[in-house]
């Protein structure tokens, strides 16, 4: 497996999310079902089900840098997240998808979804600035 | 109340029962997501309520400088506002998130507890609208806004 969207971070090591595979070159991330990622008794917990999308959708811009030979600095800007069903006791998958990365800023889209693609549990939107690693 | 029917977990507390901000924290930080992120009771209100969220090197997003993750933030957040309209309404409503929208002005300092105070400032029969902020020990100089909705599942607020 290749290591598409960089390595994670210890938080998200921390909660078990992990790179699953990839679909046309972007990272799709996935998580077990654990204490850690509970809530409410039995369901995902919302903040825990928004950092993994974050995590989707950081992976997906880095991903798309590195397409690029770019090497950006990244810094949250902003998320919106939409909770639309409760997730339940199984795998949650995440992906992220790049709408638009310019010079300055990215906006990049995330969804989650656990046994049914088509039920996505969740979405969020993202925006990130972008600045050059060697500061110019 | 005999030990062993004593509530576990929040979401052990009948819909509707009093709502007391400093033990429910309690009984939300023992268990789970929050247990995990180590939150813990701060200071409440009528309609706020603080929680804090103490630095570990687990919940780091930038191995390199230390910094929080952003996801341990919208979890402090999206538990501090939630307790917000309980603290307004005066009881446990069960309820979900619906919408939580996370601003983030700057990077919280390493090594620095989190404080996030969520305040409810409309309540319906079913919908709650939340707001609040993040900040590491300056309230005048946040980390992050938050806004969002809530909808009671299992009763009404009001």
């Amino acid at each position: 497996m290749s290591t598409i969207g960089s390595t994670l971070p210890p938080y998200a090591t921390a909660l078990g999310i992990h790179i699953d595979r990839e679909e046309d070159g972007m990272p799709v991330l996935a998580v077990d079902f654990s204490d850690r990622m509970m809530g409410r008794p039995g369901f995902l917990h919302g903040g825990a089900m928004s950092g993994l999308m974050e995590m989707a959708a950081v992976a997906a811009l880095r991903a798309e840098m590195e397409r690029r030979g770019e090497t950006m600095r990244l810094k949250p800007v902003n998320v919106q997240v939409e909770f639309m069903r409760g997730g339940t006791q199984q795998v949650t998958y995440a992906l992220g998808n790049v709408t638009r990365a310019g010079r300055r800023v990215a906006l990049v889209n995330a969804e989650a979804w656990q046994d049914d693609r088509k039920k996505p549990i969740a979405l969020a939107q993202m925006k990130i600035l972008l600045s050059p690693v060697d500061g110019e | 109340m005999s030990d062993a029917a004593k509530p576990k977990s929040l979401h052990d507390l009948p819909p509707g029962s009093v709502f007391d901000p400093a033990r429910a924290a309690k009984l939300m930080t023992r268990h789970g997501h929050g247990g995990w992120l180590g939150l813990k009771y701060h200071d409440h209100g009528t309609g706020w309520m603080e929680l804090a969220l103490p630095w570990r090197e687990e919940l780091v997003g930038v191995p390199e400088t230390g910094v929080l993750a952003s996801g341990p933030i919208i979890s402090l957040m999206d538990n501090a506002t939630s307790m917000s309209v309980w603290a307004l309404c005066g009881k446990f409503v069960p309820h979900a998130t619906l919408d939580l929208r996370v601003d983030y002005m700057r990077a919280a300092v390493p090594g620095r507890t989190v404080i996030g105070r969520g305040e409810c400032y409309k309540l319906t029969r079913t919908i709650s609208f939340i707001r609040g902020i993040a900040h590491d020990g300056d309230p005048e100089d946040p980390v992050a806004h938050v806004t969002g909705t809530f909808m009671a599942t299992h009763g009404t607020y009001l």
